[in-house]
């Protein structure tokens, strides 16, 4: 994907259409076609078949629920044994004794305050380049405890939705670009950190470390609204940290990457993302080329890699195999 | 969905598709409404000053700090007697940023060096104070004289706050480097001047005593050189204490 779409779509813009003829690569065409032939279908239809019967694998998702939960753990260890590994949440810390500051804190405060901090900008520089080689929006899904939290509320959201009690009503993905904007231009006008007093990671980062509070109140409102009215509501279309790290993975060298050959189209990978519009180039017919890199606004979880029942969805870090 | 069985009963230039994608705009506006909202109600708890807080060592002005603070906490991790807590929703802009409950346990500058001060990655705290005769917190005041034991005549035997008072003070004869519970060092007093006696500021408080044996009472007087820790309001026998701090209050002579 060109890092123009990826960014056009990080910010909320629809999803392309179906490619032209012409805009396919050669190879890609060759498949499309393969793919339409009448030879072979009903081979590719028993394999869907069968793969809606096969358990899917459940590797990435552990690596990542193990991550979020040693990650946090680590900042409450740390401070309820005084062993000082990592001082602070996950708005600044230090590591070590480095800063480090979550860059859509720092940008609050910065705006807010109106000085650079010299602290913030370490801080925040630090962070910034751990991210950008971890892929951005890897924060969100192998991090942030509000995820976690979020995923559980998904799994009752959809099995309700199974049951004909709930649907999903989706937002318009250019929501949390302008929310963004407003965010950043309260903290401005107003001089206040507006938006840290209902950032559910802040929140829970902190009610982990320091004890719950009534602000948990708000984190649960949130996700009843996930479970009953939209589905992912805060990660999908609101959260400005999330588009903050898209932002650092638009150029990151952490990816999934996508491949066209023995792709089914079956579309699980779509039905099981938090960002199925980055996935768009799965449906039949819309892969461009036969290697394709997913967008920006991927967080890199895992869960399209871990349900592909033909491999065709995986994890890769850009360059490495030419010096390998 | 009832419009769905009536197709162009509302609007019948609209098809179906963009129908739906107008309420998916509806929705994401108030959605995006709401969210704002209810980030905009932090401020009424601010500007109301429905919870003034007393704010650790080095503070700088209120609304500069609520700014500047990024609530990590680690003021909160770095403090030897636990003063610090952090504020809730019902603070607004305030939820996260550290203040310190006096009455509770205060801060006692068990740390010497303002270890929160240097624990601050912001300057929330202002790394322009390097001592605690620098720190200006508030300033004690001697809210209810008639509370007062030394104005009444009386002295202190036993723990200044009660067996089950779990605050902790540094005192410097029983050891340099560890705060112990109050309620482990349990006075004896002719007339009480427990505000003036562990003040952790030489020359901030004093108790001026006056008269001899029955007639003897003592008349406490803050000095310029508090600097609004609010030990003494943690000390004060007295419930409600008779001494107080005034958080960011400036001294105003010996009154």
């Amino acid at each position: 994907m060109s890092m123009l779409a990826s960014i056009k779509q990080l910010l909320g813009a629809p999803p392309p259409r179906k490619p032209g003829l012409r805009e396919y690569t050669a190879a890609a065409r060759n498949i499309h076609s393969t793919k339409r032939a009448i030879t072979g279908k009903k081979e590719r239809v028993a394999a869907i078949k069968a793969e809606r019967d096969a358990e899917p694998s459940k590797k990435w998702r552990n690596r990542r629920w193990a991550s979020i939960i040693v990650v946090n753990l680590l900042f409450v260890l740390s401070y309820h044994f005084d062993i000082q590994l990592v001082e602070g949440a996950l708005t600044a810390s230090r590591v070590l004794g480095f800063h480090f500051a979550d860059l859509n804190s720092s940008l609050q405060v910065m705006l807010a305050y109106k000085v650079i901090l010299i602290n913030l900008v370490i801080g925040t520089t630090t962070v910034l380049i751990l991210w950008w080689l971890l892929g951005g929006r890897t924060f969100c899904s192998w991090v942030c405890p509000y995820h976690l939290l979020s995923e559980l509320a998904e799994k009752i959201h959809l099995a309700l939705a199974r049951m004909n009690i709930v649907r999903d009503f989706s937002l318009h993905r250019g929501t949390r670009t302008v929310l963004y904007v407003i965010f950043a231009l309260m903290a401005l006008v107003s001089g206040y950190t507006v938006f840290e007093s209902i950032s559910p990671t802040g929140i829970l980062s902190r009610a982990l470390i320091y004890g719950p509070g009534l602000a948990l109140l708000w984190v649960a409102a949130l996700l009843v609204f996930e479970i009953f009215v939209t589905r992912r509501a805060w990660c999908r279309y609101i959260c400005p940290i999330g588009l903050t790290y898209g932002v650092v993975g638009i150029t990151s060298p952490v990816q999934v990457t996508y491949n066209l050959e023995e792709c089914l189209h079956e579309g699980d990978c779509r039905s099981v993302c938090l960002v199925p519009h980055a996935l768009e180039v799965t449906k039949k017919g819309f892969a461009k080329d036969v290697d394709v890199a997913i967008g920006a606004d991927c967080t890199r979880c895992g869960m399209c890699v871990d349900i592909c029942p033909t491999s065709s969805l995986n994890f890769e870090v850009r360059g490495l195999k030419h010096l390998l | 969905m009832t419009d769905k069985n009536k197709p162009g009963a509302s609007s019948p230039a609209l098809s179906r598709r963009q129908r739906r994608d107008r309420r998916t705009l509806l929705r994401s506006l108030a959605v995006g409404v709401g969210v704002v909202g209810a980030s905009v109600l932090g401020f009424f708890p601010v500007l109301k000053e429905w919870t003034k807080r007393l704010r650790p060592p080095g503070a700088i002005a209120e609304d500069e700090f609520l700014s500047a603070c990024i609530k990590c906490g680690q003021c909160v991790q770095v403090c030897p007697v636990e003063a610090i807590k952090l504020g809730d929703l019902d603070e607004g802009f305030g939820v996260g940023t550290p203040y310190i409950h006096a009455r509770d346990q205060a801060c006692d500058f068990s740390c010497d060096a303002v270890q929160c001060v240097l624990a601050c990655p912001t300057g929330a705290l202002s790394q322009d104070i390097s001592k605690k005769e620098e720190v200006r917190m508030g300033v004690a005041r001697v809210a209810r004289p008639n509370a007062c034991l030394a104005r009444l005549g009386q002295g202190v035997k036993g723990p200044a706050r009660g067996p089950n008072f779990e605050g902790r003070l540094r005192y410097a004869e029983i050891s340099r480097w560890h705060a112990v519970k109050i309620s482990d060092h349990p006075y004896d007093l002719d007339l009480c001047d427990l505000c003036a006696r562990v003040c952790p500021i030489e020359g901030a408080i004093v108790v001026n005593r006056v008269g001899s044996g029955v007639s003897l009472s003592g008349y406490p007087v803050v000095l310029e050189k508090c600097v609004g820790c609010g030990v003494c309001e943690m000390i004060c026998p007295a419930d409600p204490p008779a001494i107080v701090i005034d958080i960011r209050g400036s001294w105003k002579g010996e009154a």
